[in-house]
C-alpha cells in the first residue's frame, strides 16, 4: 500500500505537472525551431508574440463572456482560440512585411535578424502592455478538477490524494492533437514537403520550383497557430502576465536547443526534457522516502537536490552541458 | 577638425538635451540622467568592445552587471564578526572544496585520453564533489543566515572604501568571462548570444537565492559612498555659504530675514543633492575617460587592427598565424571586465545592491539597443548610444504623456481611452526603443556615429 502511496504522491506532484509543463514548453519550443529552420534566425520576441497571441485570446474570452457564451465545463478560452489565431497570423504577417522581409531578401547575416527580433520584441511587448497592461489576468472558466485530491481518497482509500486539473489534461490533449498534426502535415502533404526541403537546403529547394514566399507565409501562419495555442495553454493552467511570458523564453529556448535547433520531434522532446529535470531535480523527495523506506531508516532532510529557486537554472545548465558535449543537441539538429 | 564635426556636433546636442531638462524639470533630474548615462556608457563601451572589435555577441551583460554590484557589496559592507565565526569555517572549507574539484577536473583532463570513460569519472567527480560540498557547508550557511537575519544574516564583506570594488567588480566579470569563454566561445553567433543569455540567468539566481553571500532579496542597503552625505552637508559651513553665493540674486529680492533663511535652508537642501550627484558625475566621468583613452588607444594599435582582421575574416587571421581562439577570449574577458565596473559603478551610486532588479530587458537588451543605435565598433558612437537611450529611455514617459495629450485633445477628460492611454505611457518607453532600434537597423545599420577606419 505504501508503495500505491508513493507512485500516486509521485504522479501527483512531478509526473502530471511536469508533462503539462512540458507540453506548453514543447508548443513553444517547435516555434523556435520552426522559424530558426526556416527563416534561419533565433526568434528573441519568441515569449512576446506568445503574449500578443494570449492577449487577443484573453480579449475574445472577456467578449465572449460579457455575451454570456460558454462551453460549459471547458474553459470559454478554447472558443476563443481560432479567432486569436487569424488576429496573431495577421500580426505576424504584417510584422514580416515591414521588417524582417528586407532583411531575409538582402541575406543578411542571422546575427542581424536575432537584432531586429529584439526591436519586435520591445514593440510587441510595448503592444501588450499598452492594450492589456502589465498585471495578473486570469481569464479560466469552466470546471477546475476533473479529480479531486479528496475525492480520490475517498474513492480509492489511498492516503495521498492525485489531483487532476482539468486544464492540465485540456495542454496535453491539445498538443497532442496539435503536434501530430503538425507532424502529418511536414511529413505527408506536398506543401510540408516542400517546406522541409527549403529548411535542408535553400538553393536546392529553389531549383525545383519551390516558391519561397509561399513558404514563408506558410511557416508564419502556422507560427501564430503554435504561440498563440502554446500561450493560451499556459495561460490557462497559470495565468496570463506579460512579463512572465518573456521570461519562459528561456526555457523554450534551452528545450530548442537541447532538442537539436531546427528539428521539430527534437524541439517536441527537448521541452519534456527540460520540464522532467527542473521538476525531478528540485522536488522534494522527503515523503516519497517515508512511504518507501521502513521507518527506521527515515529521512531527516527534506532530500532536495536543488531548492526550487533554481528551477530555471536547471534547465539552463542542462542547456550549456549540451552545448558542450552535443552542440547539434540530443536529436540532432537542423533538418526540418 | 572638420572630420569629426559629427561627432562634436551628436555631443552636443546631447549636452544640449540634458541641460534643457536641467532647466525645464530639474537640476536633479538632469543630474541622475547624466549619471545614469555615462554608466550606461561605460557598459556600452564594454559591450562594443565585444561586439564592434571582434564581433562577438554577449547576451550576458546583465550578469556581469551583477557581478559588479556584487563586488561592491563584498568590498565595502563591514564584515559580520558573529556570522563569520558561526559559519565562515564551513564556507571557507566549501570553496577549498571547489577549488580542489577544478584541479582533480582538469588534472583527469590534461592526464587522460578524450574517452567515454574520462566523461564518466569527470561527471562522477563533479556530482559527489557537490554532494560534498552540500552536506559541508549546509550547516554553515544555516548558522550564518540565522544571526540577526532582518539586519545581516550573511558574511558582510571587507570593510573597505567602496571605490575599491570598480577594480574587483572588473576582476570578478572577467574571471566569470573567462570561463563562459572557455565553455562557449566555439559557439556560433546566435547561440553564444543563447548561451550567454542562459548563463547570465543562472549567474542571477545564484546572487538572488545565496542569501549567506548575497543577502538574496533581502537586499543590502546603506553602502557606503564615496560622496559626502547630504544630511552632513547641509550642516557644513562652507557649503552653506557656498550655497549662499551661489543664490545671492535671488536671496537678496526676499527682504523678511526669517523668509529669507527658510528660503535658503530650502536651496542648501536642494543644493546637497545636486552636490552629491556632481561628485558622482566627476568620479564617472574620470573612469569614461580613462576607459575612452584606452580604447582608442587600443583601437587603432596593431593589436585593433588585428581584432579588425579577425573579426572581418577568422580564417584568413587564422592563416595569417593570430591565434583567434585565444584573442577571442582576451576580448571577451576585457569587454566584460568593463561591464563588470560599470556594475559596481551603478551600486555605487544607488548606495543599494537589490538583486531582485536585474533583468534582462533592462541590462542586457537596453545596452545592445545602445550599441547599436550609437555604432559599434566607434567607442564614441556606443558612448552616444549609451546617452541617446538612457535619456529617451527616461524621458519616455513625459514625451508620451504629451503625445498622449496631443492626440486625444478631442477627447473628454474622462474618455475611457484617454484614461487608459493615459495609465500606459510608462510603457511608450518600450514601444518607443523597438520602433528607434527597427529603424536605425533598417536605414542607418551602422548606427548614428558609424565606424570609420583610417589609418594613421
Amino acid at each position: 500500500m505504501d508503495f500505491v502511496n508513493a507512485l500516486i504522491l509521485l504522479l501527483n506532484y512531478i509526473f502530471v505537472p511536469a508533462l503539462a509543463y512540458g507540453s506548453q514548453l514543447a508548443i513553444g519550443a517547435i516555434f523556435v525551431t520552426l522559424i530558426y529552420g526556416i527563416l534561419r534566425f533565433a526568434n528573441f520576441a519568441t515569449g512576446d508574440m506568445m503574449s500578443f497571441g494570449t492577449m487577443v485570446a484573453v480579449l475574445f474570452t472577456w467578449y465572449f463572456q460579457s455575451i454570456g457564451l460558454s462551453l460549459g465545463f471547458l474553459p470559454t478560452a478554447l472558443l476563443a482560440i481560432p479567432f486569436a489565431i487569424l488576429f496573431m497570423a495577421f500580426y505576424m504577417l504584417i510584422i514580416d512585411k515591414f521588417v524582417f522581409k528586407y532583411y531575409r531578401l538582402n541575406k543578411s547575416p542571422p546575427v542581424q535578424l536575432a537584432m531586429v527580433s529584439i526591436g519586435v520584441m520591445f514593440v510587441t511587448q510595448a503592444v501588450v502592455r499598452i492594450i492589456i497592461g502589465p498585471s495578473d489576468r486570469r481569464f479560466f472558466d469552466g470546471e477546475k478538477f476533473l479529480i479531486r485530491a479528496n475525492e480520490f481518497k475517498e474513492m480509492t482509500g489511498l492516503n495521498e490524494g492525485l489531483a487532476i486539473k482539468s486544464t492540465q489534461v485540456i495542454t496535453i490533449v491539445v498538443t497532442l492533437i496539435l503536434v501530430s498534426t503538425l507532424f502529418w502535415f511536414l511529413n505527408k502533404t506536398k506543401t510540408g514537403k516542400s517546406m522541409r526541403a527549403y529548411s535542408d537546403n535553400e538553393d536546392l529547394a529553389l531549383l525545383s520550383g519551390i516558391d519561397p514566399k509561399k513558404i514563408v507565409m506558410i511557416t508564419w501562419i502556422i507560427a501564430a497557430i503554435l504561440a498563440t495555442i502554446g500561450g493560451v495553454l499556459y495561460g490557462l493552467d497559470k495565468s496570463f502576465k506579460p512579463f512572465t511570458y518573456f521570461n519562459n523564453m528561456l526555457p523554450i529556448f534551452a528545450a530548442a536547443i537541447v532538442g537539436g535547433i531546427g528539428n521539430p520531434f527534437g524541439a517536441f522532446l527537448g521541452g519534456y526534457v527540460i520540464a522532467f529535470s527542473e521538476i525531478l531535480l528540485t522536488y522534494a523527495y522527503k515523503k516519497f522516502f517515508m512511504y518507501v523506506l521502513p521507518e527506521s531508516m527515515e529521512p531527516d532532510g527534506l532530500i532536495q537536490l536543488l531548492s526550487t529557486d533554481y528551477k530555471f537554472a536547471v534547465s539552463f545548465s542542462i542547456l550549456v552541458i549540451v552545448l558542450l558535449y552535443r552542440p547539434s543537441g540530443i536529436f540532432k539538429g537542423k533538418i526540418l | 577638425m572638420r572630420k569629426n564635426l559629427n561627432v562634436i556636433a551628436a555631443y552636443s546636442i546631447m549636452m544640449g538635451l540634458i541641460i534643457l531638462v536641467g532647466i525645464f524639470q530639474s537640476w536633479n533630474i538632469a543630474l541622475s540622467i547624466f549619471n545614469l548615462c555615462l554608466i550606461s556608457a561605460v557598459m556600452t563601451m564594454g559591450a562594443n568592445i565585444q561586439w564592434g572589435y571582434a564581433g562577438l555577441i554577449n547576451f550576458g551583460i546583465m550578469g556581469f552587471t551583477a557581478l559588479g554590484g556584487l563586488a561592491a557589496v563584498l568590498i565595502s559592507v563591514n564584515p559580520v564578526q558573529e556570522a563569520w565565526s558561526a559559519g565562515g569555517t564551513n564556507i571557507l572549507l566549501s570553496l577549498f572544496l571547489i577549488i580542489g574539484i577544478v584541479l582533480t577536473v582538469r588534472f583527469v583532463l590534461k592526464k587522460y585520453q578524450k574517452s567515454k570513460v574520462r566523461n564518466y569519472i569527470i561527471a562522477a567527480i563533479i556530482i559527489s564533489g557537490i554532494i560534498i560540498i552540500r552536506l559541508v557547508s549546509e550547516p554553515g550557511i544555516e548558522a550564518i543566515e540565522e544571526v540577526n537575519p532582518a539586519r545581516t544574516g550573511f558574511l558582510g564583506g571587507l570593510g573597505l572604501p567602496i571605490i575599491f570594488s570598480w577594480i574587483v567588480g572588473a576582476f570578478f566579470a572577467g574571471g566569470l568571462a573567462f570561463v563562459i569563454g572557455k565553455v562557449a566561445l566555439g559557439l556560433r553567433a546566435d547561440y553564444l548570444a543563447i548561451a550567454t543569455l542562459l548563463i547570465s540567468e543562472i549567474v542571477i539566481a545564484i546572487i538572488k537565492h545565496e542569501d549567506w553571500l548575497t543577502r538574496g532579496v533581502k537586499n543590502v542597503i546603506g553602502l557606503k559612498r564615496p560622496a559626502p552625505y547630504e544630511v552632513n552637508l547641509q550642516e557644513t559651513e562652507w557649503f552653506i555659504n557656498l550655497v549662499e553665493k551661489f543664490n545671492s540674486g535671488k536671496l537678496a529680492l526676499i527682504s523678511d530675514l526669517s523668509e529669507r533663511q527658510a528660503a535658503l535652508n530650502q536651496f542648501v537642501i536642494e543644493g546637497s543633492s545636486v552636490f552629491v550627484k556632481l561628485c558622482y558625475s566627476g568620479l564617472f566621468l574620470v573612469v569614461v575617460i580613462i576607459l575612452l583613452i584606452l580604447t582608442q588607444k587600443a583601437l587603432y594599435s596593431p593589436w585593433g587592427r588585428m581584432m579588425r582582421a579577425i573579426r572581418d575574416n577568422e580564417e584568413a587571421a587564422n592563416a595569417m598565424g593570430k591565434n583567434v581562439v585565444k584573442q577571442h577570449l582576451l576580448i571577451f574577458v576585457l569587454g566584460s571586465a568593463i561591464v563588470g565596473i560599470a556594475g559596481a559603478m551603478l551600486v555605487t551610486q544607488d548606495g543599494l545592491f537589490t538583486p531582485g532588479s536585474y533583468r534582462p530587458l533592462r541590462y542586457t537588451f537596453l545596452i545592445w539597443v545602445m550599441v547599436i543605435v550609437g555604432g559599434s565598433g566607434n567607442n564614441f558612437g556606443a558612448i552616444l548610444g549609451g546617452f541617446v537611450v538612457w535619456f529617451l529611455w527616461i524621458e519616455a514617459a513625459p514625451i508620451g504623456l504629451y503625445l498622449v495629450n496631443l492626440t486625444t485633445a478631442g477627447l473628454e477628460d474622462t474618455h475611457f481611452l484617454k484614461v487608459h492611454l493615459i495609465e500606459s505611457v510608462p510603457y511608450f518607453r518600450f514601444l518607443m526603443m523597438g520602433i528607434g532600434l527597427l529603424l536605425i537597423m533598417r536605414y542607418r545599420p551602422k548606427g548614428i556615429l558609424p565606424e570609420k577606419i583610417e589609418i594613421k
